[in-house]
């Protein structure tokens, strides 16, 4: 089942970021790549449970701001060590001006 | 493949070997007897933790199998005969190689001073529990050494109702390698929780309850820790006759003075070519696990040069500080202001070289910062210093040709 919020405005990140967001008890990254599209995953890293908004964005990967744990936010792929435990990620779109994530 | 260590360094390389498509047997000998352990929350979460506090592994019984590494623990690698390529191991074992690893670690400096038996050192992990047990609200504990580790453990101590000393010879905290202004940042935080720091004293004795200082000062001392530094752990290089020169001497793939014999993580010192080749030697967490990544390739065949950018973090109450590249080659220095009274150090050379960064803020403040700096230290970039000054500005943007 889908159950679609809306995370913020097309804007609010800029390219080849990253942006924290938090929903009801959880946190989320929500990313915004270099070619202009959205994707969101868990919020915290797998390995030591840091907010990833706080790292470094590349192309299409997450580095974790205190391990460099790396991910391919598109899918939450883990990337190699430290990390081996992927990312949950969310589907994410934007419809008039606003991106929006399906929590399922 | 024999690896001989079984922290970061020696973790990652098994994992390596097999990320590598290397598939004969690969043997990892430790004289501990727990599977390799991450380190850095020694000083910190398994001080502090309400709970119990338990090993947190990089390679689990589960990882170890599933990776097929044979482990040997509670086993000490006494010999190494480099004709015949074989190590001994303490109970006459002999383990034949086709190339080892060296990742045999550093072991902390002992106070020569009279009553040191009576200090506690921390690196493995029976240290810390021990040291987390002896840090009882309202114990006086001492520590000798303002570096990263004396300091972590006192953070550490102050979090657990403790009296804290920090005992420090030189003028100031952090001397080596840390800007003043950093350390006044730091220094301010602790005198903050309540701890004392000594600076400019030596220690003359340690007695059962106290520590006399060199000026006659005395600081009461249920504990005394001793934070003053390690030494690498060069027995067995030694006794195999490898080159020496502040630990194991690599050259830039990580290999030893024998083609087959290779030496990482804080044992080894080696050539880096980001720095006009200067010879170092690292006691870092990322370090031990890039080196391992390196070498491992070069054991297999591969012609890698380690050229990772130095980088290595300290958490303290609230504060993380992250020093990347090398910031006592900086000639000058350009402050970078962030929010929330965060900032980052930017270090140039005399040909306005960026060959540093050094910055303090609250949690992770400035760590995109910083590696955003690092990556430019490492492409030797001469990036403006107005940018650089400019806390509001993209450092992403300085990366792209």
């Amino acid at each position: 089942m889908s159950q679609w919020i809306e995370v913020c405005g097309v804007h609010d990140i800029d390219a080849e970021d990253v942006m924290r967001f938090d929903h009801k008890g959880q946190t989320f990254a929500i990313y915004h790549s270099p070619n202009n599209k959205f994707y969101a995953t868990d919020g915290l890293c797998t390995h030591e449970k840091v907010h990833l908004a706080d790292g470094l964005v590349m192309d299409h990967i997450i580095e974790c701001p205190k391990h460099n744990g790396r991910f391919d936010y598109r899918n939450g792929a883990a990337k190699g060590a430290p990390v081996c435990v992927n990312l949950k990620s969310y589907p994410a779109k934007v419809e008039a001006g606003k991106v929006m994530i399906d929590l399922g | 493949m024999v690896i001989v260590g079984g922290g970061k360094a020696g973790a990652r390389a098994a994992i390596a070997f097999r990320d590598n498509g290397y598939g004969g047997p690969v043997t990892l000998v430790s004289d501990e007897t727990l599977l390799p352990y991450d380190r850095p929350p020694l000083s910190k979460a398994a001080i502090t933790d309400e709970a119990e506090p338990e090993p947190v592994y990089l390679l689990d019984a589960v990882m170890m199998k599933s990776l097929n590494v044979r482990f040997l623990g509670g086993a000490a690698a006494v010999s190494i005969d480099k004709v015949a390529q074989t190590v001994t191991l303490s109970d006459g074992r002999k383990l034949p190689y086709e190339c080892l690893l060296l990742a045999t670690g550093a072991a902390p400096r002992k106070l020569s001073t009279k009553g040191a038996e009576r200090a506690l050192a921390l690196r493995n992990f029976s240290d810390a529990v021990e040291i987390r047990n002896s840090f009882m609200p309202a114990k006086n504990i001492a520590i000798i050494g303002g570096g990263f580790i004396g300091l972590e453990l006192a953070a550490s101590a102050a979090k657990r109702g403790c009296h804290v000393t920090v005992i420090e010879a030189q003028p100031r905290i952090l001397m080596r390698g840390v800007a003043g202004e950093l350390a006044r940042i730091i220094m301010a935080r602790h005198e903050a929780a309540g701890n004392v720091i000594l600076t400019g004293t030596a220690i003359s004795q340690i007695e059962a309850d106290s520590v006399s200082l060199s000026d006659g000062r005395r600081v009461a001392a249920d504990i005394v820790i001793a934070g003053i530094g390690a030494a690498p752990r060069v027995a067995l290089a030694e006794q195999a006759d490898l080159a020496l020169d502040n630990g194991i001497a690599c050259d830039d793939s990580m290999r030893t003075s024998d083609p087959h014999i290779f030496a990482v993580g804080d044992c080894c010192s080696f050539p880096h070519p980001v720095f006009g080749n200067t010879r170092l030697r690292l006691e870092a967490w990322r370090n031990a696990s890039d080196q391992a990544v390196i070498a491992v390739e070069n054991m297999l065949g591969g012609t890698r040069v380690y050229e990772a950018v130095p980088w290595f973090w300290s958490d303290q109450f609230d504060l993380t500080l992250q020093i990347a590249g090398m910031p006592s080659l900086g000639m000058s220095v350009v402050k970078r202001a962030l929010k929330d009274e965060a900032f980052i150090l930017c270090h140039l050379n005399g040909e306005n070289r960026l060959v540093g960064a050094s910055g303090i803020g609250r949690g992770n403040s400035i760590a995109r910062d910083v590696r955003l700096l690092e990556m430019l230290v490492g492409k030797r970039s001469k990036p403006d210093a107005a940018v650089l000054a400019d806390g509001a500005s993209q450092l992403k943007a300085l990366l792209r040709p």
